[in-house]
């Protein structure tokens, strides 16, 4: 790896063009690695970037185009052949079978010295050598279900130092990263930089782009939008490349003064799905007039707590009090008319019917009431009246009420579960996640559709991963690990390493008396 | 002397148990392995009987019971092809196509039989191998080593299994498959072949546990299984997808039935309750499953198909 001149880069991809039925998926791109660098790819959903890297991974091939490694030209026809040729891929969602151990995933696929025996010993004899080298401590003998997130991806690359990839491709590596992981993470890709790899990261984090990158391409509908270098611009200039316009990262903030708690949690416990205590002994209080943000890393009790407060999951013992009702042990239903709001995590799975059009999701709410229901019968003149303004009001992108909701995009879906919440006028608005997935522009309309809440004196918690979404949106920001509150942190005094902390349990912040 | 006749007793039922167990033992391990791979067999039952009848024709024919055995495991591999082409190829739903491999192999393993053989005729079944020392010793000698030979691959195929999925890569392939095609398909590992194998290797040996029924009973007859199969497929579930699981599963259920069998002879049981008393193994290995099966988990693609990227 050594002698590779620098002036050739490891890989050329050259007017890379990619047709799928009635998508170009890839339009004539151009993008190269070369060794001893971090080239970002970066764009919204459905911009290009996984085709690109799927090619490039011989899980598609290009329609046109053409792919060179040091200088030669390669065809890649399978994943198989892409690592024989050097590339490794850390993939969003981990590439890991829960039931093996780390040296057994890292063996997977791999030819043994032994022949048909597997050499478990020498694979777990170099994995130690390599974990050392790079600071990737991983312990061959566990099982992958035993390890945490931050270990899990440890164990993914590994598994492609191993394969002795001199490109990596890491799609999202940081998405399920604490802000600490991410630094530690960040020291270990430089590490690998300088030990002559070349890395494509693939983000939409626009931060950790220009912490990390030493070049970022910027992709937009298939197309390269712009190429630039972190000293050249700053998240704003990524922003507009991405989208094609202005875009406001924060949405503006109309501070109102906090009114009356609506929302009160006192001592909850709730159970999880396998039995275990999910959330321990939870205190919470949320205003009338304010926007609380819950950060932490998923798994930490934050939806178990979510479906507590909306009634569909039943808490071991505490009170749920809304709007001044004791809500414990309310059915959905009950709760909703009380003046709860849900934006459930899973969009397609708790939030809206894909199979069902868009009118049809947007009454689900009070589809057996007047107007939309007279004595049995659905009324469509006011269903439709309805969806249509609302379709007009929250800027959902589609050709009719009429269109099947899975067709729309994960933004827009998004916009037709918040104009059926929204519309609700609720007293407690619970959003988990509302973003995740959901493209820069849609995403910017959620944000300024949340804040406006304040104004109408709704309590908000918006439950999210995206430590930057809290940031943004909340007035105070409580802290969840193993099912409590670490602690809860007013915005102006939050900064993301106090945040990271109490992320991972570590410090135990005064907490605000509530 | 009551102590001895109890001994006696004790001894021949344990050792029936065992012979028992035999063809349930080579079934479940069939399914065991398909089933580590991702893919389902509800079939079983109909391999059995095709391949019962097959072993028991060649019998008839040659008078060799090792070419039946031959007869059968060919049978099953067939139609491994035949279930892998379905449930790989044409992605078919893995619980409704493998009823159809049963209800084929049930009817026509009865067709077939009314064609060529038409009225029951006995056939030369394994005579019981007998070892030098071992086979003489009290008590043991009667219980372990008096067996025909089909006992003896059956057992002997456990730690050959354990072996092959826990030491061999072709093994790590099938349980890394089993619980995440994915991230195989991702390290180069096929897929399509490794599930190929593994339900043709299974099929096979469920092919051999129909012929080892019908040579040890000496005889075919229509629904000679009288879904043992589908006890099979439970047995696999009760022994948590290990070899030694399903054994020892195998075992419990052959006892059982033994015993049932054994107090039927001595008139324990009244001839009007005897057909209940036929249903405790089932009953057994229900109230089994229910305790044990719960704890372990089933491999995580199973009855999952998988597409590249889908």
């Amino acid at each position: 790896m050594s002698q590779i001149n620098s002036n050739t880069p490891m890989l050329q991809m050259r007017g890379i063009t990619k047709r799928f039925p009635g998508v170009l998926a890839s339009d004539n791109v151009d993008f190269d690695v070369r060794a001893g660098e971090v080239h970002t790819l970066l764009g919204e959903n459905g911009a290009g970037k996984s085709t690109l890297m799927k090619i490039l991974y011989g899980l598609y091939q290009q329609d046109e185009g053409e792919i060179l490694l040091h200088g030669k030209p390669v065809r890649l026809t399978s994943p198989a052949h892409a690592i024989a040729q050097g590339i490794g891929m850390i993939h969003q969602h981990f590439m890991l079978v829960p039931t093996l151990t780390v040296a057994e995933n890292v063996a997977l696929g791999l030819k043994s010295s032994r022949g048909p025996l597997t050499d478990l010993k020498t694979v777990s004899r170099r994995i130690t050598r390599l974990s050392k080298t790079f600071g990737l401590q991983v312990y061959p003998d566990a099982y992958i279900w035993q390890l945490s997130v931050g270990e899990r991806q440890r164990v993914e690359i590994i598994k492609a130092l191993y394969r002795d990839a001199s490109i990596l491709i890491l799609d999202e590596p940081t998405a399920v990263l604490t802000p600490n992981e991410v630094d530690d993470i960040f020291v270990i890709f430089r590490k690998l930089v300088r030990d002559g790899r070349g890395i494509i990261f693939i983000s939409h984090k626009l931060q950790e782009v220009l912490d990390l990158s030493d070049r970022i391409t910027v992709l937009r509908h298939g197309r390269v939008t712009g190429t630039t270098t972190p000293d050249k611009s700053d998240r704003h200039d990524l922003a507009r490349l991405m989208v094609g316009r202005e875009v406001k990262l924060a949405p503006d903030k109309h501070q109102v003064e906090p009114g009356e708690p609506l929302l009160v949690i006192e001592d909850l416990f709730v159970y999880g799905d396998r039995g275990k205590q999910a959330v321990k002994g939870l205190n919470l209080k949320v205003r009338s007039g304010e926007i609380l943000g819950i950060a932490g890393i998923s798994g930490n009790g934050q939806r178990e707590l979510a479906e507590a407060i909306a009634g569909l999951r039943r808490p071991k013992s505490g009170r749920i009090m809304i709007n001044g009702h004791d809500t414990t042990g309310y059915k959905p239903g009950q709760i909703r008319k009380i003046g709860l709001s849900y934006v459930p995590e899973e969009r397609m799975k708790d939030g809206a019917i894909g199979e069902f059009d868009i009118k049809e999701n947007l009454i689900l709410l009070n589809h057996n009431h007047n107007p939309f229901c007279k004595k049995g019968f659905l009324c469509f003149g006011e269903i439709c009246a309805h969806s249509k303004r609302l379709v007009r009001e929250y800027a959902v992108k589609t050709p009719g009420i009429d269109t099947m909701t899975s067709n729309l995009s994960g933004g827009n879906i998004q916009k037709v579960i918040m104009a059926r919440e929204l519309d609700a006028e609720p007293k407690v608005l619970l959003a988990s996640q509302p973003t995740r997935g959901v493209d820069i522009g849609a995403a910017e309309y959620i944000h300024e559709r949340i804040a406006e809440q304040r104004q109408q004196g709704t309590a908000s918690i918006v439950i999210s991963e995206d430590l930057d979404e809290v940031m943004a949106l909340s007035d105070r920001i409580a802290v969840m690990f193993d099912g409590q509150i670490m602690g809860i942190i007013e915005r102006d005094q939050a900064t993301r390493e106090s945040i990271g902390l109490l992320m991972t349990g570590e410090t135990q912040a005064p907490v605000e008396t509530v | 002397m009551a102590d001895s006749l109890a001994v006696l007793i004790i001894v021949s039922t344990i050792a029936s148990g065992i012979r028992l167990a035999t063809p349930f033992l080579l079934a479940s391990l069939g399914e065991a392995l398909g089933q580590r791979s991702g893919v389902l067999n509800l079939g079983v039952d109909g391999v059995m009987l095709l391949g019962a009848f097959g072993a028991y024709y060649t019998v008839l024919q040659t008078n060799n019971p090792y070419y039946g055995l031959l007869v059968g495991i060919g049978t099953g591999l067939v139609l491994g092809v035949f279930y892998g082409f379905i449930t790989l190829n044409l992605r078919a739903e893995q619980g409704v196509s493998g009823i159809g491999i049963y209800l084929f192999g049930l009817g026509m393993s009865d067709l077939l039989f009314q064609k060529f053989v038409g009225t029951p005729r006995p056939i030369l079944p394994f005579m019981p191998l007998h070892f030098p020392v071992l086979s003489d010793l009290p008590i043991v000698g009667e219980m372990l080593f008096q067996h025909s030979i089909i006992v003896y691959i059956a057992f002997g195929l456990v730690p050959v299994m354990s072996f092959i999925l826990y030491k061999t890569t072709y093994g790590l392939n099938i349980r890394a498959i089993g619980e995440n095609p994915e991230a195989a398909d991702s390290l180069g590992v096929s897929v399509m072949a490794t599930r190929y194998s593994a339900i043709i290797i299974g099929n096979g040996l469920a092919g051999l546990a129909g012929a080892a029924l019908a040579i040890e009973l000496g005889i075919f007859q229509q629904n000679l299984t009288n879904a043992m199969g589908f006890i099979a497929i439970a047995l696999v579930y009760f022994g948590a997808w290990t070899p030694t699981g399903v054994m020892l599963g195998s075992f419990l259920f052959g006892l059982v039935q033994a015993i049932v069998l054994q107090c039927k002879t001595f008139g324990v049981i009244p001839r009007s309750a005897s057909d209940l008393a036929a249903m405790a193994p089932a009953i057994i290995t229900i109230l089994a499953l229910v305790v044990v099966a719960k704890r372990f988990k089933q491999p995580a693609a199973l009855t999952k198909p998988y597409v590249r990227g889908g």
